[in-house]
């Protein structure tokens, strides 16, 4: 099956683009970066506030497993029900700095829609640091896995 | 941890993509890679020991020359390393859809 979630992220390059397919209508879709219950439950956050409205902003707080909490913020420059957003975010705990974020909201069948986000990054070094910091922890979790298996082993 | 992020520093460099271009299609000696090249001998010879050394390159010795071939087993770690930055997105995309196909039944 072809994945839903696409990612172009071209070499030597500030910016990527994610793209996602939604078994959703499209004001469904939007509703979901709408309505601030709803965001924290799917994106596993804390909604302190979020402004929709042109020149608004958004602060978000995530409490991380073992307690620690991670802000993040941002100031949402255009607004366009069912359409667009687009928005800076900032992770505060982090030294990445401001990125850019273009989110476009598309209709494709009467149940079906399209989210096309468009992030611009300061840098090439900043971007590909982002892109890694998954994979970079999925690392650490395997190099901790093999350390816990090898405790057993004694 | 750090020969990992050895690898993309090794990446990040055009020369050394170059390389890794050209030695995909076959196995080539020293001599012949640096020939492509405009750079110094030298410099060549720098960019072959750090691709080497993060074993995006493998070295076979035959007779007197070093033929220098890919090693598609780590090309494919460095193919894969966007995987998780994807899955990471697709997770939190799938969530919301669950959410939302939800939050339609219940309005």
């Amino acid at each position: 099956m072809e994945s839903k979630t696409k990612i172009n992220a071209q070499d030597g390059k500030q910016d990527l683009v994610i793209t996602r397919e939604f078994d959703l209508p499209l004001a469904l879709l939007f509703k979901a970066y709408e309505i601030p219950e709803i965001v924290e439950q799917w994106m596993g956050t804390k909604v302190l506030k979020l402004e929709n409205k042109n020149h608004g902003s958004y602060q978000f707080e995530t409490t991380a497993p073992k307690g620690n909490k991670y802000g993040f913020n941002g100031t949402i420059h255009e607004f366009i029900l069912n359409q667009k957003i687009t928005r800076t975010f900032e992770m505060e705990s982090a030294n990445f700095g401001v990125q850019l974020e273009f989110l476009e909201f598309e209709e494709l069948t009467n149940n079906t829609s399209k989210l096309t986000m468009h992030v611009v990054y300061r840098s090439v070094e900043i971007r590909d640091q982002i892109l890694q910091l998954p994979f970079a922890q999925g690392l650490n979790m395997a190099h901790n896995r093999l350390q816990e298996i090898a405790k057993t082993l004694k | 941890m750090n020969l990992r992020r050895d690898v993309f520093q090794a990446i990040a460099d055009p020369t050394r993509r170059a390389i890794l271009v050209l030695v995909a299609s076959q196995s080539m000696t020293a001599g012949a890679i640096a020939s492509n090249f405009d750079t110094a001998r030298p410099t060549v010879s720098k960019h072959l020991q750090i691709l080497t050394e993060c074993e995006l390159l493998e070295k076979e010795q035959i007779g007197r020359e070093i033929n220098y071939h890919l090693n598609p087993q780590k090309v494919k770690e460095i193919a894969d390393f966007i995987e998780p930055f994807r899955k990471l997105w697709d997770d939190r995309f799938n969530k919301l859809e669950a959410i939302m196909k939800q939050y339609k039944t219940d309005n």
